[in-house]
């Protein structure tokens, strides 16, 4: 089973009904997913401190949502991590396109890669790095801790791991 | 009229309305005046008070006003277009305009020199966008809430703060009991 329909079927059993993206070339194939799903409300977002605060008011309105980013989102959403999803604890699983590791052409996506885990670390947000296909079978479970423990929780999906997609 | 005699008036229209409101002075003023469970108060985050309060809105169908500045709205300019291309017939936009940046000691903002708010949002495709005066504020919202259309509100008032405490509530709180209206 590709990788994609992994991640739809753990969105799926967890209920999850509200996720914004923005696109990363590697999550083009489960964002196509996600706007296709009857039950999902797909919002994309300019940016994704945006997607954040829509996530954050989905909540507030009984969804349980999600955020599909790129790792150079953590660059952008610091402050909405620490002082909104955080502060007011809020369940936010944040799917992410770790790009800038091993498989990766683009010199510049390394710059960002290096700080990811430091930078996530720092926030003590509970972090998961998917490398190969079948690690994506945890997802289900990661969501599920996510929202019981009302935390964001970020899952870093890299270029061998979108290989089984 | 400043900022706070704008929601003077308009608290018999919206003290038991969902309102989300925007760090600062607009989350401060409300407290002050009117503390209710149905007020969502950001304590941080400047910018996402509309991208709260349209996330709350698409969620349940009760209405959600968003209570924003213009320095908050220029701050996170991408949330028009969103509002524009996810209609929420239950969400009404409030944006207090008063051209400066209120809560940090008045510095002028973009809003009040050469850009219009409102017509960045028509820009953007939000179809019912309303720009009225502090004195207009009351019968404006009334009308938009009165309405079943998502509404954009810009209201232009005069630059000036009354003084206020910092709310000291926990945030867990605010939210909690925030949570309850919205599923009362
Ligand atoms: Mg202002």
């Amino acid at each position: 089973m590709s990788v994609n329909d992994v991640i739809m079927d753990a969105l799926v059993e967890n209920k999850v009904d509200f996720v914004t993206t923005v696109p990363c070339k590697q999550l083009a194939g489960v964002i196509e997913k996600i706007d296709e799903a009857p039950d999902i409300y797909h919002i994309p977002a300019n940016r994704e401190d945006e997607g954040m605060g829509l996530c954050a008011g989905a909540y507030l309105g009984g969804k349980r949502p999600a955020i599909i980013m790129q790792n150079t989102a953590i660059g952008v959403t610091i402050n909405s991590l620490a002082t909104l999803i955080q502060f007011y604890r809020m369940p936010l699983p944040m799917l992410i396109s770790y790009r800038g590791e091993v498989g990766e052409p683009v010199a510049c996506q390394v710059e960002m890669a290096v700080h990811t885990k430091a930078l996530l670390n720092q926030l003590s947000i509970p972090t998961y790095h998917f490398h190969k296909p079948d690690d994506a079978d945890e997802l289900t479970d990661i969501l599920s801790y996510c929202y019981m423990s009302k935390k964001p929780v970020a899952v870093l999906m890299d270029a061998t791991f979108w290989k089984g997609a | 009229m400043i900022r706070s005699d704008v929601l003077k008036t308009l608290i018999p229209l919206i003290s038991d309305q969902l309102l989300v409101t925007n760090i600062g002075l607009p989350s401060q003023e409300m407290h002050l005046l009117d503390d209710q469970p149905s007020n969502f108060y950001m304590l941080g985050t400047m910018g996402l008070a509309s991208s709260i309060g349209l996330g709350l809105a698409l969620a349940q169908e009760k209405k959600v006003i968003a209570l924003d500045g213009d320095g908050s709205v220029l701050m996170n300019f991408g949330t028009l277009p969103t509002i524009a291309n996810n209609v929420a017939s239950n969400f009404i936009l409030l944006i207090i305009d008063n051209g400066s940046y209120g809560s940090t000691g008045d510095q002028p903002t973009y809003s009040g020199m050469k850009t219009s708010l409102s017509d960045v949002a028509r820009a953007c495709g939000c179809d019912h966008v309303v720009e009225c005066q502090a004195e207009d504020a009351f019968d404006t919202v009334k009308s938009a809430l009165d309405g079943d259309q998502m509404t954009i509100i810009v209201c232009k008032c005069e630059s000036g703060n009354i003084k206020v405490p910092v709310i000291d509530m926990d945030p867990v709180v605010i939210k909690d009991r925030f949570m309850k209206v919205v599923q009362s």
